[in-house]
């Protein structure tokens, strides 16, 4: 899933602290999951906008509003009759949600109320780690389902580099050496011959690095 | 006991302070109440196994958002003593008593009497 953490919420003032009508807008999905942006988040953050503008002596209106998410038409759609009202919207979705619904409501100001992190997975609670980096190649089949793409800090894909140590990570000890992992994986399954096959050079042109990406199925498009 | 404690005191029962949202404690405060208080059980001692140290986590997350909105993240803490405890239940009544009449009336109760009027 996406992962979120939340902004400062001084940081966030700095955003409204002139507005009047405030909406709050959650997401009911990843960012729900790292106790970012869900309705109990969006509830605590209008509690203490309200008390804070009260504070300064501001007489502000603070709406909260939680959509099962923020990045599909239908989801936003719903406060069309609504966001008139607003001057401002601090949205708690991923950066994704907050883009989206700038797009669609682009004369109200659109205010980010998370940081959006990476794509990972949840450990334990209150701790999110990265996992995949969404290349558009992906080489999990060979790997033993371990990505050295995001795990690992060089990116190579043929075996680990010459500071792997320990199992360690050369520039952090206490980052697992992707590589390490998935030769102790391979050789779990029993499948070392995946590891021997040379992976050839990787074609970046579906990672970031070769711009905004686009999935188009046409057969899915009517 | 019948023993002494301050009254400006209103005591709301929970089964365990892991009933105590975050929400709660900032929604009293926002009402104007000019402290809040949780009284759980000993740590490690808690029926539901860590409601207590939920509770805890959560005094301490609306504290710093007390802080940093200007109302003071002294007026909310975390007690723990045993259910038999009479006497310390009223020691920790009187200190928070002490501390918030220190610290004076919620600045959010006088703004909105201010603007009520």
């Amino acid at each position: 899933m996406i992962v979120a953490d939340k902004k400062p919420i001084e940081e966030i003032i700095e955003n409204v602290k002139n507005n009047k009508d405030i909406l709050i807008l959650g997401c009911n999905e990843c960012v729900t999951v790292c106790e970012a942006g869900g309705k109990k988040e969006v509830g605590v953050l209008a509690s203490a906008l309200r008390m804070y503008f009260l504070n300064h002596g501001h007489e502000v209106r603070i709406d909260e509003i939680t959509l099962q998410r923020q990045c599909d038409h239908e989801y936003l759609e719903e406060i069309r009759d609504r966001i008139d009202q607003y001057d401002a919207v601090v949205s708690l979705a991923c950066g994704v949600g907050v883009q989206f619904t700038a797009e669609k409501y682009h004369a109200t100001p659109i205010y980010p109320g998370v940081n959006t992190c990476f794509l990972g997975v949840t450990e334990a609670r209150g701790l999110w780690t990265e996992r995949c980096q969404a290349c558009g190649q992906c080489i999990l089949a060979t790997t033993g389902g371990i990505c050295p793409v995001s795990r690992c800090a060089k990116r190579i894909l043929n075996g680990p580099c010459g500071g792997s140590t320990g199992g360690k990570c050369e520039i952090n000890k206490e980052i697992d050496c992707a590589w390490q992992l998935i030769i102790d994986r391979l050789t779990a399954l029993d499948r070392l011959d995946d590891y021997e096959t040379l992976c050839p050079i990787k074609d970046w042109s579906t990672d970031r690095a070769g711009g905004p990406r686009k999935v188009s199925r046409e057969d899915l498009q009517l | 006991m019948r023993l002494q404690y301050p009254i400006g005191i209103r005591v709301v029962r929970v089964p365990c302070t892991g009933k105590v949202d975050v929400l709660y404690i900032l929604h009293a405060f926002e009402k104007g109440a000019d402290g809040v208080y949780l009284v759980g059980c000993l740590e490690g001692g808690c029926h539901y196994n860590s409601g207590n140290i939920k509770a805890r986590n959560r005094v301490e997350q609306a504290r710093k958002i007390l802080d940093v909105i200007g109302v003071g993240g002294q007026r909310v803490e975390m007690y723990n003593l045993s259910s038999s405890d009479g006497p310390l239940f009223a020691d920790y009544a009187t200190e928070m008593n002490g501390r918030i009449q220190e610290m004076g009336p919620n600045p959010i109760k006088l703004a909105r009497k201010k603007q009520a009027a």
